[in-house]
C-alpha cells in the first residue's frame, strides 16, 4: 500500500452540503416554466468523483481497475456506465470515476489496495465539478449552439464524451441517452453555465427537475 | 478554421481546443553544469525560425490536455502530420529537399 492520505473527506456529521449552484435555488423553479419543455435541467449534485491516473498498457492496472470499479478501463472518449457509477476517459493516462454520494471513500480505498504498489494517482476532486444532466428534444439544439463540435449522433453516439470548448469556456459534453446529454462542469463556472443554458434554451423552453 | 488531428483523441478536433507551445525536440543538455553559458542559452533561449516546415510542440487544452507534435509549414500554415511526443517525424525538410 501507497502511504497517501486516504480520509473521508464528506461530513458524516450531518453537516448542510451546498451545491456549487446552491445560490440558484433550482428546488424553487421546479414545476415552473413551459409545459412542454424542449429542454430539461437536472443538478446531479454531490456525486463522488475520482480522478485516476495511470499507465492504460499496463495490464495490471486494467485488471485492478476492473477488479476496483467492476468495470472495463475505457478507451478514448468514451464513458461506460454501471448503474449509478461511471468510468471515462479523459486522457490517455487519465480517467475520472463518478460513484454515488458517500461511496466515493470506500471507492478509493478499494482502488488503492486493487492497484498496490503501481505507479498510480488518484485524487477525490468531488468538490471541484458537478454534472448538470440536460434531456429533451431540443437538447442537441442548445449544444449546436454552444460548442464547435459537431454533436450529431453520427459524431456523437450514445456513450461517448468529449472535452471541448463550450460557450466561450471549457468543459466536458457526455453523451447518455439518444435524448439525454451530461454536462461536466467546473464549481467556479457553475453560475455561468446556469446562465448561459437559460439564455441557449429560452427559445425552446426550460423546465427544471428536481 | 483549421481541424488539427490530436494523436491522443484519435479525431481532428477545432484548433480553437489547441495551444502551440513552441518548438519541439529541444533536448535539455545532460550534465548542464558542463555546459559553458552559450550552450546553455542557445538551449534557454534560442529557437529556430524557419521558412518552410517547422516541427512543434502542441498542447490539447481543452480536450485530453496532452501534448504532441506536429509538423507544420510555416509559410502555408499546413500541418503536414501530427505524432506523439517520443515518436520520429515523417515529413522533414531533409526527407523534402529542402535547404535548411
Amino acid at each position: 500500500m501507497t502511504a497517501a492520505n486516504v480520509y473521508q473527506q464528506r461530513p458524516t456529521t450531518g453537516a448542510k452540503a451546498e451545491s456549487s449552484l446552491h445560490h440558484a435555488d433550482l428546488a424553487s423553479l421546479v414545476g415552473k416554466g413551459r409545459k412542454n419543455a424542449g429542454v430539461t435541467v437536472r443538478e446531479k449534485k454531490l456525486l463522488g468523483h475520482l480522478t485516476l491516473r495511470g499507465d492504460g498498457h499496463d495490464a495490471a492496472f486494467a485488471a485492478g481497475v476492473h477488479k476496483a470499479v467492476g468495470i472495463e478501463l475505457p478507451g478514448p472518449l468514451s464513458v461506460v456506465f454501471k448503474g449509478e457509477t461511471s468510468l471515462q476517459w479523459l486522457g490517455p493516462d487519465e480517467w475520472l470515476l463518478i460513484v454515488p454520494s458517500g461511496e466515493e471513500f470506500a471507492a478509493e480505498q478499494n482502488l488503492r489496495a486493487a492497484l498496490g504498489d503501481l505507479h498510480i494517482q488518484i485524487v477525490n476532486v468531488s468538490g471541484g465539478q458537478q454534472i448538470l444532466e440536460l434531456s429533451g428534444p431540443n437538447v442537441r439544439d442548445v449544444l449546436m449552439k454552444s460548442t464547435s463540435y459537431d454533436v450529431h449522433p453520427n459524431n456523437f453516439p450514445v456513450g461517448k464524451a468529449v472535452g471541448t470548448v463550450f460557450a466561450k469556456s471549457q468543459l466536458v459534453i457526455r453523451h447518455i441517452a439518444e435524448d439525454t446529454w451530461e454536462l461536466l462542469i467546473r464549481r467556479s463556472f457553475s453560475d455561468y453555465w446556469w446562465l448561459w443554458l437559460q439564455d441557449a434554451s429560452a427559445e425552446f423552453g426550460l423546465s427544471v427537475q428536481a | 478554421m483549421l481541424h488539427i488531428f490530436c494523436p491522443h483523441c484519435g479525431e481532428l478536433r477545432s484548433e480553437e481546443e489547441f495551444h502551440a507551445s513552441g518548438q519541439a525536440h529541444i533536448p535539455r543538455p545532460l550534465d548542464p553544469n558542463a555546459c559553458t553559458d552559450e550552450e546553455w542559452g542557445d538551449y534557454m533561449f534560442f529557437r529556430d525560425n524557419p521558412r518552410g516546415l517547422h516541427h512543434e510542440l502542441w498542447i490539447h487544452v481543452a480536450g485530453c490536455r496532452q501534448y504532441f507534435n506536429a509538423t507544420r509549414d510555416t509559410v502555408t500554415y499546413e500541418i503536414l502530420e501530427t505524432y506523439k511526443i517520443g515518436e520520429k517525424p515523417q515529413f522533414t525538410a531533409k526527407a523534402s529537399g529542402e535547404k535548411v
